[in-house]
């Protein structure tokens, strides 16, 4: 055996294993560097200039970019390094809107935390009077300029984690900023709602939009009867905002709360998971055995949705038509609780606890209204949850546990694993295994679809039958294998997909992780919680049974369908105007849009405008027609799109335009 | 100064430009900075329609290509004038007085730093770090013209014979 590589860290010898950089091998041995930059699961950027260290015969380098060598010495607590780390904090507190109490992220901020830990008392610098405006037009986020300090955690999560890149890098120097593309605001581009931005964001520059407001006002409406709905993931993290071991069970204290707080009544999400296993797994069954389309991709996570709709509106008819866990609390919640409740329809007040910001996005679209009523009417955070508890004076970890209601109260294991990467998977197995076999099923737990690793893949087979499935979490993961079905080669049947690292339970709704094992914790508490559980497979709800007996009717039924189940379309990624391509303002012309989305554009749109443009020109019709590129008519699927007038061609071609093109022309003389 | 008369392109042949600028950079996301730089050459600045064609040819997030293009100030985001003014504000310009020439040109102008382009998109006023002409300095530069030596009132009557030369044009054609 070869001898083992050291080198020296403050004069003591620590062993170079598979270190990637020098900041992993300090913090090994034991030494907290201060970073802001540097995130284990994001590419190195270098720019904090916090994790400072002195290497012997090299000068000052940052430790996160700097590859660990066989030999060398370096320091990482002398004077020099000190009073570099304190200026550098007092550069970007200078630049920083320090309004700390009132900011939502105040006792989570990296920036406050890292000032004090390194003795900045104070700032010698003058602040730049410039104030942003505040974005607030996205549904699930806040975005503050004035607290960003540059970064780049949420640029770089959100390209490569995500492979969205909503957000980006724009301008130079002093008026650098971190923005959307063309300055827009956040609701107008293709951010997907995750959040994972405002998770990685260490100061207050990104944060979940609260909520908590418009909930206080319908609790304080003595007429309004307002129930609540928890996810899975909630339980598991709560815990964490008031200092319990991480991933403490804390299912009945939430309900004592919400009722203390004045609930009405106090449901789960794994109810609606547990119909979601039925409908989405019936779905399945029914592709996989009468020869539908497959793979099927889950539909539970709103972010991946938006994503599928904007970049795969090819592939959106693979997507489960079921309804996510939450919207099918909300349609069964206004169908059946007012009976329940005893009040008027118009006095439900639903509330979800989410830890996902996507989700107060979902709970807007338009599918998920009846007559202008939303069926969630407002969706909670984990984090908002935490601070309506704290802002009503409630001592949580000594609160006495009190039962959910039911009938939505009642759960199995199966709906509790939702909110793990592989839950999904598990628990339609769970139900798939049985109903292939005709007979209960012995086994459980599949631990094939356990894990951490971004794209996963397991394989079983039942009865002959075999099944192919895909886990994965993160959008970018998402993008390897929605492209592998794109062209045909994906060997799968299932394919589940979370857009947070590890599924639900790191949504960027709940509290902000102070350790790197709490995301390892708040799984192992969901797998123990359907450990603890009576019943672990959906099927076996005795709840869901009767709901379908007396709600819903059949499985997959015209009911279940109307209730439970809805659609899907393509999506344009950008308010954008179109780009016009004659002359003049194009008043009292035929208008003509031909679509330049991503869709269209690689279905031959743009030979299409070529020839357009060409025939307009060969037969002088300049003076009558207004062409104009446009960025998605958001009929992707039927793409290349046209729009003449008020008619909209899908799957246009030369032949078609000219053809509807002529009767407008003769319509219009 | 010589008054070229160019037909103006038609936004159909700039948009065929555009989509032959991106095929000639085989729509490499590598290539971006190249292609923006021929598609301003194209339109005199980089209108956000076109850069949203461009992302999506490229195949890259429109944030990105916004981020390249607000990084170089060579690139302009709004239309600019059809004389383009570049007061050289370099050490040698600077220090030969160069900021009275530039409020000259801006008060004769009635522009400022936020607007730089009069709302007859005839002039735009804009300043440079160094044109390379510092033994002329200080240098003024109208559409790639160098005028040396300038003082304010040079500046201002270098505007008043372009408003003379356009108004002349004007009745010409009109004529």
């Amino acid at each position: 055996m070869g001898k083992q590589d050291t080198l020296r860290i403050d004069g003591r010898d620590v062993a170079i294993d598979a270190e990637r950089n020098l900041l992993e091998l300090v913090r090994k041995a034991g030494i907290e560097l201060p970073t802001f930059c540097y995130h284990s699961d994001l590419s190195i950027y270098g720019a904090c200039r916090l994790c400072l260290v002195d290497i012997e015969g090299r000068g000052i380098q940052s430790a996160c970019s700097t590859p660990p060598e066989p030999g060398m010495r370096l320091r990482t607590n002398t004077g020099e390094l000190r009073e570099i780390r304190r200026t550098t904090l007092e550069l970007l507190l200078a630049n920083h809107d320090g309004s700390c109490p009132t900011c939502i992220k105040s006792a989570d901020c990296k920036l406050q935390a890292l000032a004090r830990r390194m003795g900045v008392d104070k700032v010698r610098f003058k602040a730049p009077t410039r104030p942003a405006p505040l974005d607030e037009s996205s549904p699930a986020l806040v975005r503050d300029p004035n607290k960003c300090v540059l970064c780049g955690d949420c640029v770089r999560v959100c390209n490569e984690i995500q492979g969205v890149g909503a957000i980006d890098f724009a301008y130079r120097g002093s008026q650098a900023a971190v923005v959307p593309a063309f300055g827009k605001q956040l609701g107008d581009v293709e951010c997907v709602n995750c959040g994972q931005c405002a998770a990685f964001c260490p100061t207050g520059a990104l944060a979940p939009r609260s909520e908590t407001a418009a909930i206080w006002q319908a609790l304080d409406d003595p007429r309004k009867k307002v129930v609540a709905q928890i996810a899975p993931a909630v339980r598991v993290a709560l815990g964490e905002a008031f200092d319990q071991p991480a991933a403490s069970q804390t299912t009945g204290r939430i309900v004592a709360a919400l009722k203390a707080i004045g609930f009405d009544a106090v449901y789960d999400t794994s109810f609606t998971a547990d119909l979601t296993v039925i409908e989405e797994g019936t779905e399945f069954l029914q592709r996989k055995v009468n020869g539908g389309i497959l793979p099927q991709f889950t539909s539970c996570c709103p972010a991946w949705v938006k994503y599928a709709e904007q970049y795969y509106p090819d592939l959106l008819p693979n997507l489960s038509t079921c309804k996510s866990p939450q919207q099918m609390f909300g349609s069964l919640a206004r169908q059946v609780l007012p009976r329940i409740l005893d009040t008027a329809p118009e006095d439900l007040v639903v509330v979800s606890i989410m830890p996902c910001t996507a989700k107060k996005y979902e709970a807007q679209r338009s599918e998920f209204s009846q007559d202008g009523r939303r069926d969630v009417d407002a969706v909670m955070t984990t984090q908002e949850l935490a601070r309506m508890i704290q802002e009503a004076g409630l001592d949580f970890s000594s609160l006495e546990p009190e039962s959910l209601d039911m009938p939505f109260g009642f759960h199995t294991g199966a709906g509790v694993i939702f909110g793990n990467s592989g839950g999904v998977s598990e628990a339609v197995l769970r139900f798939a295994v049985e109903k292939i076999t005709g007979k209960p099923a012995g086994q459980v737990d599949f631990h094939e679809v356990r894990g951490e690793g971004g794209l996963r893949e397991a394989s079983l087979t039942v009865d002959g039958t075999e099944v192919r499935i895909a886990i994965v979490h993160g959008l970018a993961n998402a993008k390897l294998v929605a492209d592998q079905v794109r062209a045909g080669t994906a060997p799968y049947d299932l394919i589940e997909v979370m857009t947070c690292p590890g599924g639900c339970i790191s949504g960027a709704g709940q509290p902000v992780a102070h350790n790197g094992h709490t995301r390892q914790d708040r799984a192992r508490s969901l797998y123990e919680a359907d450990k603890s559980l009576p019943l672990h497979r959906s099927q076996d709800n005795p709840f869901i049974d009767r709901c379908y007996q007396e709600h819903l009717g059949a499985v997959g039924g015209t009911v279940a369908h109307r209730l439970l189940h809805t659609h899907y379309h393509g999506r344009k990624r950008l308010e954008s105007e179109a780009l016009p391509l004659s002359e003049g303002n194009g008043d009292g012309k035929i208008q003509v849009k031909v679509c330049a989305g991503t869709a269209c554009f690689l279905r031959g749109s743009q030979k299409l405008l070529h020839a357009l443009l060409g025939y307009v020109e060969e037969h002088s019709l300049q003076n009558m027609v207004d062409v104009r590129a446009n960025f998605c008519s958001e009929q992707c699927a039927a793409g290349p799109t046209v729009i003449i007038g008020d008619k909209v061609l899908q799957h246009c071609t030369l032949e078609r335009v000219r053809d509807v093109l002529d009767a407008e022309l003769a319509n219009h003389q | 100064m010589q008054m070229t008369h160019v037909e103006p392109r038609t936004r159909s042949d700039q948009f065929e430009a555009v989509c032959a600028i991106i095929e000639r950079h085989g729509r490499q996301p590598a290539k971006l900075i190249p292609i923006l730089q021929a598609v301003q050459d194209e339109y005199t600045y980089l209108p956000e329609e076109v850069l949203n064609f461009v992302a999506t040819a490229l195949a890259i997030p429109p944030a990105r290509v916004f981020g390249v293009a607000t990084f170089y100030t060579y690139f302009a985001l709004e239309p600019k004038g059809k004389y383009v003014v570049r007061l050289c504000d370099g050490t040698a310009c600077h220090v030969k007085d160069s900021i009275p020439i530039l409020e000259a040109l801006r008060s004769r102008l009635n522009l400022s730093e936020e607007h730089k382009t009069t709302p007859d998109m005839l002039f735009t006023v804009e300043t440079v770090a160094c044109l390379g002409a510092c033994g002329l300095a200080p240098v003024v530069m109208v559409n790639g013209e160098v005028h040396s030596l300038m003082t304010p009132e040079k500046a201002e009557s270098l505007i008043e014979d372009l408003k003379q030369a356009e108004a002349a044009a004007v009745a010409g054609e009109e004529g």
